[in-house]
């Protein structure tokens, strides 16, 4: 081997090695500075009471309202996703699983969907919220990040169930079973884990996205008891507290923010915990 | 089969197929809504003007929306050229040179990366890029800057894009068969070489379109930029400079949108314009990983 050969070698493993660290490192950082920031904010007020008067001018309480708020919105919504979402996957793959060009078209479609930026789902939330002469209110809020989350679901669970092998859905047919049963009876159940999987990682994307539900979820310091009522959302409370001169209001931003992060990554941990312990009933 | 078993078929049947029509009739309704609402704006003026003017005065009707444009298409380059390298070369590490532990270690930590809320991105870029911007990067270019800029933005969004261009860049590199990297060592050829010859010129496809996607992604990325980038009216090639891309603008005046004439239907119009944008890039490189996977 010449010398070039062997400088070019090193140089290029050296750059990658230090890419792959860099990577690392700056996804820490981004972890720990947050943190740093918010824990020494952090207390029990603000995790659990609602704001009080002169909240935003350094008054006392916390964002209780915001963080029930994002889990009513994103359960809401995930359950519409559901609603919609698991037939179609299942669809996808019981009732077209001979057209494989179809199959391929409707999953280049959706994951076509998948990049459209929140912002777009909020406009065209907020265009339909004026057609049908709605208040910015936890209702739309729900559509719109439905509308968000279920190409999410749909891939997501679908990247499962294409897995399964069609010989188990043969099966099933022999024994005389129904498409619905197939679909419902062999293949959820095979595909239970993935669902999980998907259900979670919808939900989670539910919580933490803000430009969707700027326009149409509205913002309230009360927890809402009906769907037309506005609903305040984790995200963009840091958000508004975040562009507050005073420093007591910020503060409690990078709080909210700590509270946001801890939620998502105990949703996503969970995930896969649960996906772990869901798959070990899979007929292999 | 008894007549009960028959009517469930045919019943969850009808809700499958309404559920997938459903969802795969989201793109043309958000279309539909959007160029309905934009509609207004679009018959007072043509297209062409909208697109290159830079007249933003609402208050006359006038919407040039070229400042947003140029803010939008620099903040994502500045974010592609910044994050696309390091993406590269830290998947080449990462499936290549690195340790298989190290591998099945960091793709989850990846992917629970990428769910992390834009929210949260933007709290860093304030507590970290935003004084870098202003304190140590602007002084040794020996400029002044408030360090809300766009170079903030796009260093924001670099490190937003860096878990999604990741993972799609490890995918790509991991369906590359053992044995063709195998007859490429085996034939003398270093491991760079390796990489060099079989590694990137094999996946290239997969490469390019992961950096599609990941333009795509940063074009319509909202809150993080929003926060940090400084949102006033430029066009400028300094990337100290504070700018305002389009989807700042949809987000934040959507506020004052409604006692403005037709300042809703510019909204509107900023949203189609993204979502145009973003589902052609979209299309174009799904197309082409799709037509890449079946060879």
């Amino acid at each position: 081997m010449n010398r070039r050969k062997i400088i070019e070698e090193w140089i290029f493993k050296t750059i990658s090695f230090l890419a792959a660290y860099s990577v690392v490192l700056i996804l820490l950082y981004l972890l720990i500075v947050v943190f740093n920031k918010g824990i020494g904010a952090l207390s029990w007020e603000i995790v659990f009471s609602l704001p009080k008067g002169g909240y935003y001018f350094g008054g006392g309480g916390g964002i209780l309202n915001a963080i029930v708020g994002s889990f009513y919105l994103s359960l809401g919504a995930t359950v519409l996703a559901v609603f919609i979402g698991l037939p179609a996957a299942l669809f996808i793959n019981v009732q077209l699983i001979r057209l494989k060009r179809t199959q391929n078209t409707i999953r280049f479609f959706l994951d076509a969907l998948w990049g459209i930026p929140s912002i777009v789902y909020g406009a065209f939330g907020f265009a339909v919220m004026l057609f049908f002469g709605l208040n910015a209110s936890l209702l739309a809020g729900i559509i719109t990040v439905a509308l968000l989350i279920t190409p999410i679901l749909v891939r997501a669970f679908d990247e499962v169930l294409k897995t399964i092998p069609v010989e188990l859905q043969e099966a099933s047919y022999s024994l005389g079973s129904t498409r619905t049963e197939t679909a419902l009876k062999v293949l959820f159940k095979q595909g239970f884990a993935g669902f999980i999987t998907a259900l979670l990682l919808a939900f989670g994307r539910g919580i933490g996205d803000a430009a969707s539900v700027l326009f149409t979820a509205g913002f309230t310091d009360n927890i809402p008891v009906t769907l037309d009522e506005p609903v305040a959302t984790l995200p963009l409370s840091i958000f508004f507290q975040l562009s507050s001169p005073i420093e007591a209001v910020r503060q409690r931003a990078y709080a909210a923010a700590v509270v946001l992060t801890v939620i998502i990554l105990i949703i996503s941990v969970s995930a896969r915990l649960l996906s772990k312990r869901y798959s070990k009933n899979i007929i292999k | 089969m008894n007549k009960k078993r028959r009517l469930t078929d045919s019943l969850v049947n009808i809700w499958m197929r309404g559920g997938l029509y459903i969802l795969l009739s989201i793109p043309v309704f958000i279309g539909i809504g959007l160029y309905w609402k934009a509609a207004p704006l679009l018959n007072e003026h043509s297209l062409t003007e909208l697109i290159f003017s830079s007249k933003w005065f609402p208050m006359r009707g006038e919407f040039g929306f070229l400042p947003f444009i140029f803010s939008s298409v620099y903040v994502t380059l500045l974010a592609f050229i910044l994050s696309a390298p390091l993406c590269l070369f830290a998947a080449i590490y990462l499936t290549q040179f690195g340790k298989m532990r190290l591998l099945n270690f960091m793709l989850p930590v990846i992917d629970i990366l990428a769910g992390i809320p834009s929210v949260v991105y933007g709290v860093w870029g304030i507590l970290v890029i935003v004084p870098l911007v202003s304190d140590k990067i602007a002084p040794f270019f020996g400029t002044i800057s408030s360090g809300y800029s766009l170079l903030a933005g796009g260093i924001v969004l670099a490190v937003m894009c860096i878990p999604y261009m990741l993972n799609m860049l490890i995918e790509v590199f991991n369906t590359i068969p053992v044995g063709m990297k195998e007859a490429s060592l085996s034939l003398g050829a270093t491991h760079w070489e390796m990489v060099k010859h079989v590694i990137i010129r094999k996946g290239f496809p997969g490469i390019i379109s992961a950096f599609g996607l990941g333009i795509a992604k940063a074009f319509g990325e909202t809150i993080a930029v929003l926060m940090v980038v400084g949102n006033t009216l430029n066009i400028t090639l300094s990337p100290f400079k504070a700018g305002y891309p389009l989807p700042a603008l949809i987000a934040n005046n959507y506020g004052e949108m409604m006692s403005i004439p037709d300042y809703d239907s510019a909204l509107m119009f900023a949203a189609l314009l993204l979502f145009v944008v973003i589902l052609i890039i979209n299309l174009f490189f799904r197309y082409f990983i799709h037509k890449t996977e079946k060879i």
